[in-house]
């Protein structure tokens, strides 16, 4: 494991399909403990972006580790150090909480009695116990996501990646899932969050806008405020993308 | 192996609380051999037929009296030889036998001195073409037979299937139909619902390595079609009553191969389609229409024209049917069905190999 301040490191990376440039050119570092956040309109390129860094998808060109791994040849190691969850909702519907629980905590190879009081932890914090032998297809979409995101970081990974975790969930609930992305983060885990709520943006410690594939904007959300002489991150986001080629 | 078995465990509890796919899947077969044992049968009973009749006589009464005495033909009763057309032409007898005028004399003269003519006529309705051959072939056979030389010169044995009970036929084809069903069309829908539901993100970001999900993902079906080939074996045994021998573990080992030959293909499907629609399109229109109109279950494959032929060979289901009725009809060993079970072990050689290619490419 490297002791370097970066826990993310990515140089020129490009996703080309076809003749169309997914991806194009991004450099960037995360630093170990930090949340991310992976700003831009729908076909900006993040959740590409994000595949190539989670390892479901092999860069067209350029260089990153992830957790100290290569993201080129070192695919299988990243992700054993990762947690993932997608922008749609991805644990089985036909499945309970618990056989939710089990099935990912046995993946990734965690150890019976401790699964059990992690999942018993969650339970309590998240007042989710009376619901632990529910199907979740039968939960409502806050707490699903809000389950997907604990069943992702049930392994303690290093990096937990959230693409668009928040999509058509209601405020409350969108203030609760920022709560744990908090509570996880001052545990130690690095979040790599993508959104395209703006207001979200100003939750996270470093931003980076993307617009056509490219990185336009990276740091604290009150520096580009300031840089942009913008009053809120959503001001900065239309000065941006005002340019943009690719229709939302 | 725990990790694999978790697997194993997670799929098994999604086919269980699809209780619907899951009657489907253990119904579907018995349905099969039940309707096309009983309902669906290319045996034609109830052949009507009137006859025309211009002098009766005591041979021709005789003779009539063993069409109306045969159970499989309804005697419809004479007719003038100007009913003749109306009759067959509004569907009312499917065929008239119209006797010779001096039928006796005839009769007559071919047994004393050899002399032979036309003693009497068949006239079928022909626009069903099964129902004219085989009615053709029964009134000769039961007017004709005792009087022709033609059946001490010809003897015919129906060997394997002395009753020729379609039912026997249907078996193999069935076999060969409900495993691509189960483990192909229910195998790649069940891959291909977990890339669109998105799960299938989840999985691979994971240290799973790729090829264990799949893996874990066919042992469930491939216990279903074990039932299967359980309860397609009993049903054709008991209540179909066909005999089975002694060959019966060639049977299965033969059937074990097929399963493992559609789970590949299933596979293949799931690497092709990204929609659970596009999977049941694909394993419905290229699977199983083959399967029906090129296999040899319903259509002799020596009767396609020059051009399915060959194309009838590359349809799994065609060498696999055709092992079975082998060893279940005729009750072969392992030497006549050889060539078929080599066939489809290289085809489950080749479909493995193309679709672990596929999927692995498909990771990019």
């Amino acid at each position: 494991m490297s002791n370097n301040d970066y826990i993310i490191e990515v140089k020129d990376l490009t996703k080309q399909f076809g003749s169309f440039k997914a991806v194009d050119h991004i450099s960037f570092s995360v630093r170990r403990g930090e949340i991310f956040g992976f700003l831009g309109a729908n076909g900006a390129g993040k959740t590409t972006a994000m595949r190539m860094l989670c390892g479901l998808s092999y860069p067209t060109s350029g260089s990153g580790t992830v957790a100290g791994f290569d993201v080129i040849k070192e695919g299988e190691k990243i992700k054993r150090h990762i947690g993932y969850m997608s922008q749609r909702f991805s644990l089985y519907e036909d499945l309970t909480v618990m056989e939710n629980m089990e099935l990912f905590g046995g993946i990734y190879g965690v150890a019976n009695n401790e699964l059990k009081e992690r999942a018993e932890d969650m339970f309590k914090r998240l007042d989710f116990y009376e619901e632990r032998n529910t199907l979740v297809g039968s939960l409502p979409l806050g707490w699903k996501q809000k389950l997907a995101f604990v069943v992702a970081t049930l392994h303690k990974p290093e990096i937990v990646f959230l693409d668009e975790p928040t999509g058509g969930v209601d405020p409350i609930t969108r203030r609760q899932f920022w709560e744990m992305i908090y509570q996880a983060s001052s545990e130690g885990t690095t979040i790599f969050v993508t959104t395209h709520y703006m207001d979200e943006a100003e939750y996270c410690h470093r931003m980076t806008m993307m617009v056509d594939g490219q990185i336009k904007a990276l740091d604290t959300p009150a520096n580009l405020k300031k840089q942009f002489n913008a009053s809120s991150i959503d001001e900065v986001f239309r000065l941006l993308a005002r340019g943009a080629k690719r229709a939302e | 192996m725990g990790r694999f078995l978790q697997f194993v465990k997670k799929e098994t509890l999604h086919i269980l609380r699809d209780s619907r796919t899951m009657l489907i899947a253990l119904l579907m077969p018995v349905a099969q051999i039940l309707l096309f044992g009983f309902a669906v049968s290319t045996e034609i009973n109830n052949i009507n037929v009137a006859v025309v009749v211009p002098q009766w006589s005591e041979g021709v009464r005789q003779n009539v009296e063993k069409l109306s005495a045969n159970p499989y033909i309804t005697y419809k009763g004479a007719l003038t030889p100007n009913e003749i057309d109306h009759y067959l032409r509004a569907g009312l007898v499917d065929a008239i036998v119209v006797y010779a005028n001096d039928f006796d004399r005839i009769m007559n003269d071919w047994r004393q001195n050899g002399v032979s003519k036309s003693a009497m006529q068949f006239i079928m309705d022909a626009s069903n073409t099964n129902i004219a051959q085989a009615g053709a072939g029964y009134l000769s056979n039961i007017l004709a037979g005792d009087m022709m030389s033609a059946s001490s010169m010809v003897e015919t044995h129906m060997l394997f299937n002395p009753q020729l009970k379609s039912a026997f036929n249907f078996v193999p084809g069935i076999m060969g139909m409900v495993f691509i069903l189960i483990c192909a069309l229910l195998t790649s829908v069940s891959i291909v619902r977990e890339k669109e539901t998105g799960t299938m993100d989840v999985l691979l970001v994971s240290p799973v390595r790729p090829l264990r999900i799949i893996l874990a993902k066919m042992v469930p079906y491939f216990g279903l079609s074990c039932i299967n080939l359980a309860t397609i074996l009993l049903l054709a045994r008991y209540v179909l009553e066909i005999p089975m021998g002694n060959n019966l573990w060639i049977v299965i080992l033969v059937s074990l191969v097929y399963l493992a030959l559609a789970l590949s293909l299933g596979l293949l499907v799931s690497t092709l389609a990204k929609k659970q629609v596009v999977a049941l399109l694909i394993s419905a229109a290229v699977m199983l229409l083959p399967i029906v109109m090129l296999s040899g279950m319903l259509f002799p494959i020596e009767n396609m024209p020059a051009v399915l032929q060959p194309l009838s060979a590359i349809v799994p289901a065609r060498w696999y049917i055709d092992a079975m009725r082998k060893l279940l009809i005729q009750g072969a060993s392992f030497g006549p069905i050889l060539k078929d079970f080599v066939i489809l072990i290289v085809m489950t050689i080749v479909l493995l190999a193309l679709a672990l290619k596929n999927f692995n490419d498909k990771l990019e």
